[in-house]
Order: structure tokens, then sequence, then C-alpha cells
């Protein structure tokens, strides 16, 4: 039996050495900063469960924490299972509210409205983000794109990093003489879908492929979920993907590049992007938002590759026990001046101008009890 | 037979034929090493081959080729085994180490007290800190109910294949324990989720969590168990049969002792692959950053879905917090792992 | 060597013992309840869970308005829907074989080295080590093979393009050794080593002593005694030491969903980017699929599912053709 007490024996030590390895290790902490004054007029209690979009995980999240500081009773758990699965969790009773990046329509409206029983299922724009061109090369420190040579790289048209169209734009910078290594979303998701919708509309000359959440133009490679798109991004010289924002901030290699809609050239930032959002047109009916984005948009501070992100929510009849005053009271706090005011520098892409009027008339509709 | 006649004609009288000197293996190592440094700066090239690999393919059909010629054909092919078993080892043990090495020094960059009894409520994905002792808890209820309701259903069905089993039932049974090892995970979440959540019957939590995992671990049971159980020896079976000991009690105090420590390490090893399984979890459980000991309702992490949910958040943090997760699982199973030993050498026969 | 028949095993007519005939059949009775109905139990959940699939699967080859099994795309939730498994079944076949090629000899290598080879004191700990890696989640093992691991396959896989790539298999057009199914069926392989390890070695641990001693007495060499004396006596387990690591490597997801450039064609060319497989394709599309997509998905869990049987049918035909070796038969 000697095995046995040998691998008993490696497994205690192996364990104690590492655990004392880690009481040597330093920490940051947990603690965040408190706001200094009270964000939240109207704490809600108890807990909710709601599911969605991976693309406004973040954003969720510094929500959830500034409420829950604030209201310590209230829990709220997010889960980013992506907005399809998201959207048939709430439509089957499962979660208070669905994240999705693609406003609940048609069929699935329907069925929402069901599940809503005495009342409807509206769509609140709450969550806008900007798509990222980002590319890795070294010592290019600015490139402009315009939707055509956008849409001709990722439509395999365009392969060297020196091609003369791109050159054009970019008089004075250094192009390698190196393939483009493309990287595409290998998942289904609203970011691939709104992306392939904006070279759709600005470039269909080259862009011929049909819209969708899949990636269905050839060549190139896939990374499953923004987070890898950025780190593939971050690691490949020479290359370049599509990706939110927010996952190159922290980026060293990868940068973002902007974007000649016709009226110059634009950088890919919160601000700009905020602008471009706050021109869409609302195609939702009375309190139920849901948007139609201007791709096209051609404006020396608008960034045009845009998303949005909406709240699936009951506006009355959801049951008690999935609190209504909880979802009510968080999506006011996450609508007002300081739930926006978090999402700038998470590289979100707060709700502006007149359309944040409408998506808190429409948060102030959701019945309470 | 062979040996002899090959004495007989070669005249020889040694006891155990003509060996290779001890020094002969050193002697085509160095030898092996210096081709493939020459390899490495001479310029010359062996079809592209790394150096290591030419030394290595020397090494193998050197000695191969010495130990046939002085040894016969019998010690040529032993040598050449025993080379391919130790080779076969450093190349399997060499991504394997490397793995584990990785996952420690990144885990290890995060460990701390404050990660082990931390939880993820009110971190943001950007700020350092946080911890997992929510979803450490909530995979220690999760994988604990599921090897409740696995390990006893499990030892049963194996019990039943091996000692009682026979005709078509047990043939059904046996073959159907096969392709329920190779039901991908995401599909047991996915029965999980349509017939126990979408019914009503459970919400999302722990507890249908659980039922998913046992759901995979029962098939690795069986077959482990099933392995151990068919090893045992007849003559135990019989000789303690042909005292008079009834059955079940040969089945309990004989051939399960017997095979105790194959059988645990059956349940480690579903253990282990249950409780690093992701997808189920993201469809039958609900993902959260606060401890919640109860498996019925609510929110409840898990080891792996916590590693999931940092690593798609993207940010530096967040992912160090991933690879510190990985860690905390590994040394989970680790202790899972000891503990299990210890038991098994409890109950083990006594020998000598 | 030769195995006795069974004797008769339902009652005990001698009781030496004293202890109660009819208690002793009460106990056997209960304990072959207990048993057989846990058996069953096995069968009725994977009743349940084929049931489901299949009823799940419904909608999706109803709307499907392609061929199941030669279309090579995946738009099911398109109008009109327009799937097919192809793509898939060829991935996670070929991803499968080349991670079986690789782990099970290598993995029969380690066991033989812990078992018979080793120090035993050097050999606990490292097969220990070994044990340890079935625990790794499998998305780890896919950021390892995506970040650590890739930089090192990339070199080989010109390699074998470079002087192979007359094999049509080897070929690489576009130049991109990355994230091909040779690097899937690499990680892959890594991943079942430790089950396909663990298990053929507890079985060779099993061995009896006398058998290996008799064979080592009579003048066998080492491997002749692991040929003559280990290999019939633990063929059926190493069989099913395989078919484990087969099942984690046909069902395998994320792992697979990280390293492969998931593309809807069939990609012979295993150097180059490109390929899918079906566990992987459920989960890089659940998340986002619509209604049709939901129980198309579901339609590719069923076949992978009808993939298991055959594999296991034919394994099955294997072992029974060596049946006689095993313990208790």
């Amino acid at each position: 039996m000697r095995f046995t007490r040998n691998a008993a024996f490696a497994a205690t030590a192996l364990t104690s050495a590492l655990l004392l390895a880690a009481c040597g290790g330093s920490s940051d902490g947990g603690d965040t900063t408190a706001p200094t004054d009270a964000p939240v007029s109207d704490c809600a209690t108890g807990s909710i469960k709601t599911a969605g979009s991976s693309a406004q995980a973040n954003a969720m999240s510094v929500w959830i924490t500034d409420y829950q500081i604030a209201c310590p009773d209230a829990t709220i758990d997010y889960q980013p299972v992506g907005s399809g699965a998201g959207v048939e969790q709430f439509i089957a009773g499962q979660t208070s509210f669905a994240g999705t990046d693609s406003a609940v329509t048609d069929e699935d409206l329907v069925a929402a409205n069901a599940r809503c029983e005495v009342g409807a299922a509206i769509n609140i724009p709450m969550v806008g983000g900007a798509i990222a061109i980002a590319y890795n090369v070294e010592g290019l420190d600015s490139l402009t794109l315009t939707p055509t040579v956008l849409a001709g790289i990722f439509a395999n048209n365009i392969t060297k990093w020196n091609d003369p169209a791109i050159a054009a734009l970019n008089s004075g910078a250094n192009l390698p003489d190196a393939t483009i290594a493309r990287f595409h979303r290998s998942d289904s998701s609203g970011t691939t879908d709104n992306f392939s919708a904006f070279l759709a509309a600005t470039a269909p000359d080259v862009w011929t492929f049909d819209g969708g959440k899949d990636w269905i133009a050839p060549g190139g490679q896939g990374a499953k979920g923004s987070d890898q798109v950025a780190a593939s991004v971050e690691q490949t010289p020479n290359s370049m993907g599509y990706v939110e924002l927010s996952f190159i901030l922290e980026a060293e290699n990868a940068k973002g590049a902007l974007i000649d809609n016709g009226a110059g050239p634009v950088a890919p930032t919160s601000q700009n992007a905020s602008n471009a959002i706050t021109l869409a047109t609302q195609v939702g009916t009375g309190d139920d938002l849901a948007l139609q984005l201007d791709y096209a948009v051609s404006s020396a501070d608008a960034y045009p590759i845009v998303l949005v992100t909406y709240e699936t929510a009951c506006q009355a009849g959801l049951p008690a026990d999935q609190n209504p005053a909880l979802v009510s009271s968080f999506l006011t706090f996450a609508a007002s001046d300081a739930g926006q005011g978090l999402l700038s520098a998470e590289g979100y892409v707060p709700i502006s101008g007149d359309l944040l009027t409408k998506v808190r008339a429409s948060v102030a509709s959701l019945a309470t009890s | 037979m062979a040996i002899a006649s090959a004495e007989r004609a070669t005249g020889s009288v040694h006891l155990t034929g003509r060996r290779l000197p001890r020094w002969a293996p050193w002697a085509l190592a160095a030898a092996s090493v210096g081709v493939g440094l020459l390899v490495q700066f001479s310029g010359i090239t062996a079809m592209g081959l790394a150096p290591g690999i030419v030394a290595a393919l020397v090494f193998l059909i050197g000695q191969t080729t010495a130990s046939g010629i002085v040894e016969g054909r019998r010690h040529a092919v032993d040598r050449l085994a025993t080379t391919l078993v130790y080779t076969t080892f450093v190349l399997a043990l060499a991504p394997l180490l490397w793995i584990l090495i990785t996952v420690t020094i990144k885990g290890l960059s995060v460990m701390s007290p404050e990660f082990l009894t931390g939880t993820m409520r009110n971190i943001n994905p950007r700020d350092a800190g946080g911890g997992l002792f929510h979803a450490f808890i909530g995979t220690l209820i999760q994988v604990g109910i599921a090897a409740l309701i696995a390990v006893p259903i499990g030892v049963l069905a194996a019990i039943y294949l091996v000692e009682f089993g026979r005709g078509k039932l047990a043939y059904f049974i046996s073959f159907f324990v096969d392709v329920m090892t190779g039901i991908p995970s995401i599909v047991a979440g996915l029965f999980i989720f349509t017939a126990l959540i979408l019914t009503g019957v459970l919400e999302q939590s722990g507890l249908a969590g659980a039922f998913a995992l046992a759901i995979l671990m029962l098939p690795v049971i069986i077959r482990a168990t099933e392995e151990m159980l068919r090893i045992v020896p007849n003559e135990l079976r019989e000789g303690a049969l042909a005292l008079g000991v009834p059955k079940w009690k040969v089945v309990l105090r004989i051939v399960i002792p017997t095979a105790i420590s194959g059988i645990i390490t059956g349940v480690m090893l579903s253990v282990a692959r249950v409780a690093g399984e992701t997808a189920p979890l993201l469809l039958t459980t609900f993902l959260a950053q606060s401890t919640n000991f109860n498996p019925i309702s609510g929110s409840q992490a898990s080891l792996p879905t916590f590693i999931w949910d940092q690593i798609s958040r993207g940010t530096n943090a967040a992912v160090d917090r991933a690879w510190g997760g990985a860690l905390a699982l590994i040394l989970f199973v680790l202790v899972l792992y000891a503990g299990a030993r210890l038991i098994s050498r409890y109950f083990a026969p006594k020998t000598s | 060597m030769a195995t006795i028949t069974q004797p008769p095993t339902q009652e005990q007519p001698l009781d030496p013992d004293g202890i109660a005939g009819s208690s002793v059949r009460r106990g056997d009775r209960t304990f072959l309840g207990l048993s057989t109905g846990s058996g069953i139990f096995v069968l009725v959940l994977m009743a349940g869970i084929a049931v489901f699939l299949i009823w799940q699967s419904i909608p999706a080859f109803t709307e499907n308005t392609a061929n199941p099994l030669t279309e090579q795309s995946w738009l099911p939730d398109a109008d009109p829907p327009v799937f097919g498994f192809a793509v898939l079944f060829f991935g996670t076949i070929v991803t499968s074989i080349i991670a079986m090629l690789l782990a099970v000899p290598i993995g029969y290598g380690i066991a033989l080295f812990i078992a018979f080879y080793a120090p035993a004191r050097v050999a606990s700990i490292l097969g220990f080590l070994v044990d340890l890696l079935a625990a790794v989640p499998s998305i780890i093992f896919g950021l390892w093979g995506l970040y650590y691991f890739m930089p090192y396959v990339v070199p080989a896989a010109e390699w074998l393009s470079q002087y192979l790539g007359w094999i049509p298999l080897f070929a690489n057009d576009p130049e991109i050794w990355t994230k091909s199914i040779l690097m899937a069926g690499l990680v892959l392989a890594i991943m079942i080593l430790p089950t396909v390890s663990a298990i053929s070695r507890e079985v060779f641990l099993q061995v009896p002593r006398m058998h290996v001693e008799a064979a080592l007495a009579l003048g066998a060499t080492r491997w002749e005694m692991i040929r003559m004396a280990v290999f019939p006596f633990s063929r059926p387990g190493m069989i099913s030491a395989a078919m484990l690591g087969l099942g984690r490597a046909l069902g395998e997801t994320i792992a697979v969903a990280l390293v492969l450039s998931a593309v809807f064609e069939i990609n012979w060319q295993i150097t180059a980017p490109g390929g899918n497989s079906f566990a992987a394709n459920i989960a890089l599309k659940w998340g986002e699929a619509g209604d049709v997509g939901r129980s198309a998905l579901i339609a590719s869990g069923l076949v992978l599912f009808f993939i298991t049987l055959i594999v296991n049918m034919t394994a099955r035909w294997v072992i029974s053709r060596r049946k006689d070796f095993s313990g208790a038969n």
C-alpha cells in the first residue's frame, strides 16, 4: 500500500505548499469606492435573476455593483448566456427581464407579451456600444478606413496591408508587405450581426453576404467571443478583427481604426458613438423603444459602427416572486445620470439626448408591483 | 525452443546469452546527442527535423540494430519497447506538466486569503481583487449532490452487470452505459433544462445543475467500477461462496474491497470530469456573484462557471481571476483525491 | 488461467455457519433488486434523453429545406432554414481520430511505464499528477492550447505540409497553420490522455502477479511478459479505457470551440484553419439561436448520440471476440 500513502502524502504536501505560497501573495483587496451621494432614491429589496446578451455583461456588472452598494438588501444576478437564450429564458418565465442585442419583435414579442400576462413586453435601449476595428501592426499608430475598404478586407478581396486601397487612405503610413490576419467571431453574436449590417448598408457593392448573427464570409480565422477575438488580435502581428470597444481598452498592441463615412476619419470613442446612436429612429410603438440605427450617418463626430442593447421587461404583469419593484428600481438607476455615467469608463456608450428622455419615460411606465 | 536452438547453433554455453555491455546505451545516447548537436550547429538539415527528434531517432535505430546483432531479435524488441515506453511517458508528461505549471504560476499571481474567502459581490470586471468563495461553495454543493446521486446508482448498476446480469437486459444496460459516455455535456444540461426547468419542477438552481452533473458522472462510474469488478479473480468469489457466505455479503465484503482502489479512481475521475464541466451548468444553474448555500432556489455560482464568466469579461483583472479559479479547482480535486486515497486505504483488504 | 464457469449463484444449499437460509435469501433478493433497479434506471434515463432529443429535433427536420446529410452550411434560422451535418460529422470524426491515434498508444505507454517500468515511488507521484489533469476544466485546456501550445504546433504543421504536402491531407493552400483540425486533435489528445492512462493503469495493476512472475520465470523479456501475460488479461479494460477517452473526445465542447477556427466547409487540409465539430457547434450557436436553430442544434446532438452508438457497437464487437480472459465472465 505504499502507493496510496505516497499519493496522499504528495497531495497534502503539494496543497500545503501552494496554500503557503498563496498566503505570501499580495492582494489589492476588493473594496470598491462607494459613490459619494446615494445614487438610488428608492431602494428595493430581495433578489432577481436576469440573463441575456454577453455584450452588455460588464455594463450590468458595474450597475449591479453600485446598486447593491447603495441598496445592500438587494441582489441582482445577470447571466451572460447570449441574447437568444436570454430572451428564451425570459419568455419561459425563468428571469425577471432579458438583456438582448436586438429588440424582441414578431413572434418572440407575441410570446413575450403572453409571458407578461396582463401587461406588454417592451424593449428599452439601455446600453450603447461601438464596434471597434481592432488592428495590430507594429509602428502603425493610426489607421483610417472607409466602409468600402473595410468591406473589401473582410470580404477577402483586400488581403495585404500595403494594398493600394489602404495606402491611399493612409498616406505616409508605413504599411507592411504582409497578409492581413483577419479574425471574426466563430460564435453566433449580435456584434457580427451589427457589423455585417453596417457593411451591407454602407458598402453594398462589395459586401454581398447575407447579414445575420453568424459570420459567413470566406477566409479569416474564427475566435470564440469578443474576448478571444481581442486577445487574438493582441497576440498576432499584422492582424485585424472587430470587437466591442470595451475589449480593447486595456490592449497594448491592438488599436481601434478610424472610420471615414464621408465626413473625415472618426475615432471609435464612447462620445462619438453616442452621437450616432442618438440619430437612430424608433420603430417600436408607444413605450417600446425598438430602434433602427442609421449606419450611413456622415458627421465628423459620429462613429457609425454602433450597436444598441436592450433590456426587455414586462410593463406590467410580472409575478410578485420575480420582484417587479426591484426590476423597476434597478432599471430606473441604470437609466439615471449616475447609471449612464458609469458606462464610458467601461468602453460602453451611454444613451443621451432625446432618446434618454424616452428611455426614462419607458422605465417609469414599468409597474412596481 | 528458439533460444535453445540459437545457442546450439552458435555453440554458446552461457546461461544468459550475449548481452550488450552496460555502457553501450549510454555511449549510444551520447553519440545521438552528438548527432543532434551536429544538426543544430552544422547547418546540415535532416528534412528540417528538430535536432532533438533526430537524436531520438538515431538512438532508437542505433540501439535496436546493435542489440539485434549482439543479443538477438527478442532482446532488440524488448529494448525498443522499453525505449518507446519511456519516450511516450516523457512525451506525454511534458504537456501535462506544462499545463499544471502554467495554471499554478498564473493562478498563484491572484491567490491570496482574500481570493479564497471573498466573493465577486460588488466587484467590477476591471477591479482587481474579489474572490471565489461563492463559487467554491457552489461547486462543493453541486458536485457533492451529484456524487450522492451517481455513486450509489453507478456502483449498484456495475454490480448488477458483473455479478448478476445475464442475457438481454444486462447486454442492453451495458451497451447504453457505453453510449452514455458519449453524451456531450451540453446535451445533459439541455435535457435537465427542458425536462425539469421548463416544466416548472425546478428553477435554475444548484440542484438542477447537480442532476445534470450526475448524468455525466454515472457512465464513468459504472464503466470504471465494472472494469474493476470484472478483474477481481473468480477464485475469491468461489472460495467465499464455497464457505457458504451469501452472495450479497461476498460482493460487499470480498469483491468490492478488493476492487475499492480502482473504484475510487473511477469515482475520482468522474468527480474530476464533472467538477470542470461548464456547459451543462450554464443552462441549469444561474450565475451568481454572491454566496448562496441553498441548492434548491436562487442563483448559485460554481468554479467552472466562475472561470467561464471571468474569461469572457476579457479584462486583465478578470482573466487573472479565471486562472486563479482554475488553480483552485485543481487544488479542490487534489484534496478530494488525497482524501479518497486515504479512505480507500482504510477499506482495502489488509495485505500482509 | 482457464476461467471456471460460475457456479450456481442463486442460493447456497449448504450453510455451515448456521446463517438462516431465509435471511440469506432476503438479503440476496434485496441486493439483487437494488442493483437491478439501478441498472434499469440507466436504461430509463437513456430512453428519456433519447426520446427528448428526438422529440425536440422534429421541428428542425420538418423545417429544413436541405438534405441534412450532405448540406455544408448551417443557417437554420434563415428563411428558408438550411442546415446539414456533413461538416460537423467530418470535423468531429477527424479530430477524434487524430486524438485517438496519439492518445491511446501514449496513454497505454504511460500506464505500462507506471505499472511495470518506473520505480514505485516515482511512478505513484507521476501517475497521480497525470490523474490530476483530468480535473483541469476544458476551457483551461483550450486557453492553454491557444496561447501556449499553438506556437509549437505551428512549426510541426509547417513541417508536415512542407515534406508531406504531396499527401492531400497535409497540403496547406492558405499557408496559415493555426487553429487547424490538427491543432484541435492534438489538444483533444492531451485532454483524453489522463482518462486513457488512469483506467489502463488500474487494469494493468490488477494483472495477477503470478501470471507476471510465471512469464518472467520462463525467461520472457519484460516486453514479452507484457505481450503474453498483461495484454491478454487487460484487453477488455484497455479497450474500455480507449472508449472512455473517445467519448470525451467526441463530446468535447469548449476546448474545440476555442482552438478550432469554426468554418462550415469540409476541410481535408488538416493543417489549415477550418472545420467544426458537433459539440463545439452547439456551444458556439446556442446562445443566439432562434427556435429552429435551437431545434437544429438538438438534432445535431442526436446525431452525435447515434455516432457514439455506432462506435460502441463496433467496440463491443471487437471485445466480444476476445472475451475469454476476463476475471469474471
